[in-house]
């Protein structure tokens, strides 16, 4: 076995890898760019080694410095994680000429299935079902709009390097083609280098499944069961969870048998992944092989109880697969968010900055990977599990040059609304401040009809958000035992203010027993019986709620027992109550007396200023362009200006038809969150 | 006996029920409650105990004589904020337009005089249109006795004006001479001559709320030391503060139960100062990590934000809290924030409450501007202060503490108790590129001698090592542990007896 491994990554995957490492035995050495000094794999690592400035074509891929950094180091093997160099045949080829072991697959089948269009052809000759498009080179926009007519629309718009939603565009007709060409080869040529395109049709009702192989350099090959990733924005997965709730046995037996079929016929080895598209009829599509650890790997590992990047260490070391497909069997159901430092009330834009907090929840052992002695933590055992692969920490530092995936938080349970509940709960715990991120969507994905029973297809976001994410409106029930908790935490804390010392004796104050408690729009008068365990609230109609809790006052998190049901709180001070986050919902709850609630009624509700005839920044970005001129009349969804943040073009459209009054912004120009770009009429 | 005691019942409710119903009606419809349902609000449920329910007028002019409220257009007491006895004032703009008589005036020169004789601090509750001009000249007089009477309690007792409705002319200067003036967006203002009289004499034409609006005195002239949404949130608030506050000159500052470890480390707190020197950071992120369950009462928020002041509790203790902020201007010192950080040093000693100053100043700002201003005055301001206090002192350097600046953010020099450093902190007279040009003026053609002498000069004094050799910097701590290492810091202060020399009063560079 190796003695030392390097690292050819950063963030979380960076440290999950080190984890596996360490945990057999493997000295690690981790790689960093200037904007990485402080970053938690550094922290990890055995040792560290600077390869260069922080963007990641002038560090993380230039091959000629991790090379460098394998020679001053001594690393006998590279594992690559994901994105970066993972799938860079000519990598692979630089490790290989000065005999350094890749964690990873040859380097024949790395270039095979990087190229969609190749791999495509390779797995309609290897028997796998595909997708019908044109596989050829497009020259330029014109013939992307011919050729996706000939397809029929909408097509699907890919980078032929591409991968994680990066320059992937849909187009429904020939404007969005030609656009969606011209982003897409931009997109491609900064974050690939290669600008090659090519044009699919697009598969309606698409369920996104995929199998996960494993292959040694030995011939054996194994399928470890599908993920489900339908749960996309953009092309780019949000939540993923294995099993798929749609696929039976048998259709899981066939993709798997020709996913590792076409792993054979490449000569794959070490950890792959053949990714479908699977229709409404369950028939299934090849889409693309990824010849490295996939990003939601961690749910293969959670419900097999294998540690993927342990077997592709050992694979890379020649060492056989030590199970057979028999052996694979797959136990309970995990589900995997990912956490974004991406702001769901603006969009989805990135957001960058720093983490003022975050707090994870506690990581907690259980299911096949706790059983397989292969948890990568000393997490406490438990009836569901948490794992969060994360590779930032509190005081750290969002920058706009990476990914903007920041965690990837799991649960596993024994079913899959076990799951879906732990992780309702895991969520709810999870402290992020300082930036914005997609915590709360993720909640209210969780929360669902269309998730909760599995009837999921990739457009679910855009179908079921077709306006973005405004926040949660959480049910009655919900609104209930928010009301008795904030109650009953309101009083304690009033309670509290009345302990002041220079009160007069005699004449202190008594907090009551009765409040109303508005949030949501909603008010209800409650009275709080409170005893040494906790508090009984009732409500008018006589409802009961039993509450009890370790929250003391400024305590951001209240894990609220009601009714026997666990309520996770994060809470915020406000005047006369908190802000309360839970369940993807933000509001604003406040705890009053009666009379205080009586006088509260007659102040007026005051209205927002008017943004709706300004076009506002929504995240600190780079103006690359503005495509309207003052006095020019714009149509709703016109594209009005480009605006770059951490390395995406993103396109700011008209919301309505109006005309252009003023614009106070210009290409080059440096813009602040909320900045007026453009005013109208 | 039944008959003379329902007349007091009658007699109350007519009392109680100020101007009348429609008059009610009126005031809430403009989103303003009335000054009895504002007392409520402000005091403990049902502590409020009232003098001169039936005080009336006495004028006899322009047919006054047939209009005698009970109570005359003000409602006057005490009561408590959670058991804490408070003076109260709350002026009834159902009630004659609130207007002050001399019997108005009297009623509140009757409560200041009690609460500075037992100690207690007085909120006003301001919602008046003036001066009862059919009073003439008695009315002015009113307006001077209560004027006095907040002088004289200046200093004795804490004294809070909330702003409600209408405030001006001679009326906004009891106010002004208040400790802490509030305001109410879009319901309250405040000027010493309004639009009409602005235009006829000026030819501006100004709104109401441009000219004086809580907007205006908030962020411009700050006049005033917050503004809340409505008049339920303002009191509340006002609840709050003085939650922080002592009662008067005589007592420390308030005490209450606490749920928050004082050795709480924060990790996050080794990463606060970014890497590059001029890259600005969230000093308010400091200041709610090491404060007492992250409550911070941010006073002057949205004026000369370069400066923070505002109340924390540390133990459970109100502690005054001054920060240079990095994200505006730098957080170098200017004629505002020195004013802004005076005026508050200045409360804190006048009614012992000790203050934590965190330091990241890069020096005065330059220009004609601030010099045609006076900022050397208005700068000496804040040195007076920080000088002239006697309460426990505890500083914090995080990063730059340059030049005056140094010495103004109360140093050592200044009777510091304890100053701290942070291993990222750089005590020099100035930055190092702009002092190696001075030493090394003959080189300045040769950019790369420049740089070699710069880094040079960062090497010996971008550190808080010089400072900590000579004494001026006690100890340098950890980031993470200032919570702690602040918190003891001012425990071991509890028993702090300090003079300075009899004199009238000082003369502050006013």
């Amino acid at each position: 076995m190796f003695d030392k491994i390097l690292i050819a990554n950063r963030g979380e995957i960076a440290c999950r890898v080190i984890k596996t490492a360490r945990k057999m035995g493997i000295k690690t050495v981790a790689i960093y760019s200037d904007a990485d000094k402080q970053a938690l794999h550094v922290q990890m690592a055995d040792e560290a080694v600077h390869i260069g400035p922080p963007p990641a074509n002038q560090s993380y891929i230039v091959i000629d410095k991790v090379m460098e950094a394998i020679r001053q180091t001594g690393a006998q093997a590279v594992h690559p994680g994901y994105g970066f160099l993972s799938e860079n045949s000519k990598f692979a080829e630089a490790l290989e000429a000065e005999g350094v072991a890749f964690v990873g697959p040859p380097k024949g089948a790395i270039e095979a299935m990087g190229d969609k269009i190749t791999s495509k052809k390779i797995a309609q000759e290897a028997g796998v079902s595909t997708v019908p498009g044109y596989m050829g080179l497009i020259a330029d926009a014109d013939e992307a709009v011919k050729i996706s007519n000939e397809i029929g629309y909408p097509v699907m718009i890919k980078a032929s390097a591409g991968g994680g939603g990066k320059g992937m565009r849909i187009a429904w007709n020939d404007e969005e083609a030609r656009e969606g060409f011209q982003s897409s080869k931009n997109e491609a040529a900064n974050s690939f280098g290669d600008d090659r395109i090519f044009i699919e049709k697009f598969v309606t009702q698409p369920r996104h499944i995929e199998i996960q192989v494993l292959c040694d350099k030995h011939g054996n090959g194994i399928y470890l069961g599908e993920r489900e990733c339908s749960i996309q924005r953009r092309n780019q997965k949000v939540v993923e969870e294995a099993p798929s709730p749609f696929l039976d046995e048998e259709t899981r037996r066939a993709m798997g048998e020709q996913a590792v079929a076409l792993a054979k016929a490449v000569g794959y080895s070490s950890a792959g992944t053949v990714e479908f598209i699977v229709d409404g009829d369950k028939n299934f599509y090849f889409l693309e092989m990824n010849t490295r650890l996939q990003v939601e790997h961690p749910v293969t590992e959670l419900i097999t109880g294998v540690d993927l990047v342990e077997q592709m260490i050992r694979v890379a070391d020649g060492a056989e697969l030590p199970l057979r497909q028999e052996d694979v069997k797959l136990t309970g159901w995990a589900i995997e968010n990912r956490l974004y430092a991406e702001d769901p009330y603006r969009n989805f834009l990135p957001s960058i900055g720093r983490l003022t907090r975050y707090r994870p929840p506690a990581e907690v052992a259980a299911g096949p990977m706790a059983e397989n002695g292969t948890w990568h933590g000393d997490a406490p055992a438990g009836d569901t599990a948490v794992r969060n692969d994360t590779g930032v920490y509190e005081g750290g530092e969002i920058s706009m040059y990476y990914d903007p995936m920041i965690a990837k938080l799991c649960t596993w349970g024994p079913t899959r609304d076990a799951a879906i509940e732990a992780m309702r709960i895991a969520l709810d715990s999870f402290e992020v401040e300082g930036i914005g991120h997609n915590l709360p969507f993720v909640a209210a994905v969780m929360d669902h009809p269309k998730f909760v029973s599995g009837d999921m297809t990739t457009a679910f976001i855009a179908e079921e958000y077709p306006d973005g994410f405004a926040g949660v409106e959480l049910p009655e029930a919900d609104l209930r035992k928010i009301a008795a908790s904030c109650a009953a935490m309101h009083r304690v804390a009033e309670i509290r203010r009345t302990r002041v010392s220079g009160r007069m004796d005699n004449h202190e104050r008594k907090v009551g027993t009765d409040w109303v408690v508005s949030l949501q729009g909603q008010s209800y008068p409650v009275v709080i019986d409170a005893d040494r365990d906790g508090a009984t609230v009732r409500f008018e109609d006589g409802e009961a709620l039993r509450v009890s809790s370790d929250w003391t006052p400024g305590d951001q998190l209240a894990t609220v027992d009601v009714n026997g049901e666990t309520l996770v709180l994060k809470t915020g001070k406000i005047t006369q109550g908190f802000r309360i986050r839970s369940r993807g919902a933000d509001i604003r709850v406040h705890v009053r007396t009666p009379r205080q609630a009586e006088l509260a009624q007659l102040m007026p509700e005051k209205q927002a200023p008017d943004t709706s005839k300004m076009l506002l920044c929504p995240m600190p970005g780079l103006i690359v362009k503005v495509d309207v001129e003052v006095g020019q009349e714009v149509q709703e969804g016109q594209a009005l200006c480009t605006v770059e943040a951490m390395k995406m073009e993103n396109i700011l459209r008209a919301e309505r038809k109006g005309v252009v009054s003023k614009i106070n912004a210009s290409a080059g120009d440096s813009l602040a969150v909320d900045d007026v770009i453009m005013e109208f009429e | 006996m039944k008959d003379i005691l329902s007349e007091l019942e009658d007699r109350r409710e007519n009392a109680r029920l100020g101007g009348g119903q429609r008059r009610i009606d009126a005031q809430h419809a403009r989103g303003k409650l009335t000054a009895r349902e504002r007392i409520e609000l402000l005091l403990d449920e049902g502590s409020f105990e009232e003098f001169d329910m039936f005080v009336s007028h006495r004028c006899t002019d322009f047919g006054m004589e047939d209009n005698k409220p009970a109570g005359d257009g003000v409602v006057t007491g005490w009561g408590t904020i959670n058991g804490r006895q408070v003076y109260v004032f709350s002026q009834d703009f159902t009630v004659l337009g609130g207007s002050v008589s001399a019997t108005h005036a009297q009623k509140i020169c009757k409560i200041m005089d009690m609460a500075v004789q037992n100690g207690a601090p007085v909120i006003g509750i301001n919602d008046s249109g003036g001066a009862r001009i059919q009073e003439g000249v008695d009315a002015l007089a009113g307006y001077a006795e209560i004027f006095q009477r907040n002088i004289m309690a200046s200093g004795v007792v804490p004294q809070i004006s909330v702003i409600m409705g209408p405030c001006a002319g001679g009326a906004v200067y009891s106010p002004a001479m208040t400790d802490f003036i509030f305001m109410v967006k879009d319901t309250s203002y405040m000027f010493v001559t309004g639009p009409d009289v602005v235009k006829t004499v000026t030819n501006e034409v100004v709104t109401a709320e441009e000219l004086g609006g809580a907007s205006t005195h908030t962020k411009k002239s700050s006049v005033a030391d917050g503004a809340f949404e409505n008049d339920v949130e303002a009191l509340a608030e006002v609840r709050r503060l003085v939650d922080f506050l002592p009662l008067n000159n005589r007592e420390k500052p308030p005490v209450r139960p606490f749920f928050d470890d004082p050795a709480r480390i924060e990790d996050s707190l080794d990463t606060l100062v970014p890497e590059n020197p001029n890259t600005p950071y969230d000093m308010k992120e400091l200041i709610t990590k090491i404060a007492d369950e992250g409550d911070f009462y941010e006073i002057q928020e949205d004026f000369a934000k370069n400066i923070i002041t505002g109340f924390v509790r540390l133990e459970g203790q109100t502690v005054g809290v001054v920060a240079n902020q990095p994200m505006v201007l730098a957080g170098c010192l200017d004629i505002d924030s020195s004013r802004k950080a005076a005026r508050f040093v200045r409360f804190c000693d006048c009614f012992e409450i000790p203050i934590l100053t965190f330091v990241d100043v890069p020096g005065f700002l330059p220009g004609t501007s601030q010099e045609y201003g006076g900022v050397i005055k208005h700068g000496a301001k804040l040195l007076f202060a920080y000088g002239e206090a006697t309460v426990p002192k505890v500083t914090v350097i995080t990063r730059k503490a340059y030049g005056g600046a140094y010495d103004v953010m109360a140093s050592k020099h200044l009777r510091g108790d304890f100053n701290y450093a942070w291993p990222t902190a750089e005590i020099a007279v100035m930055g190092a590129k702009g002092a190696t040009e001075i030493i090394h003026r003959a080189d300045l053609n040769d950019p790369e001698k420049i740089a070699q002498k710069t880094a040079e000069y960062e090497d010996r004094f971008a550190n808080p090592f010089v400072a900590a050799e000579r004494g001026f910097i006690d100890e340098v701590i950890m980031p993470h542990s200032t919570r702690k290492r602040v918190a003891r810091a001012f425990a071991s202060l509890r028993g702090k007896q300090l003079k300075n020399p009899w004199k009238k009063h000082d003369n502050i560079p006013l």
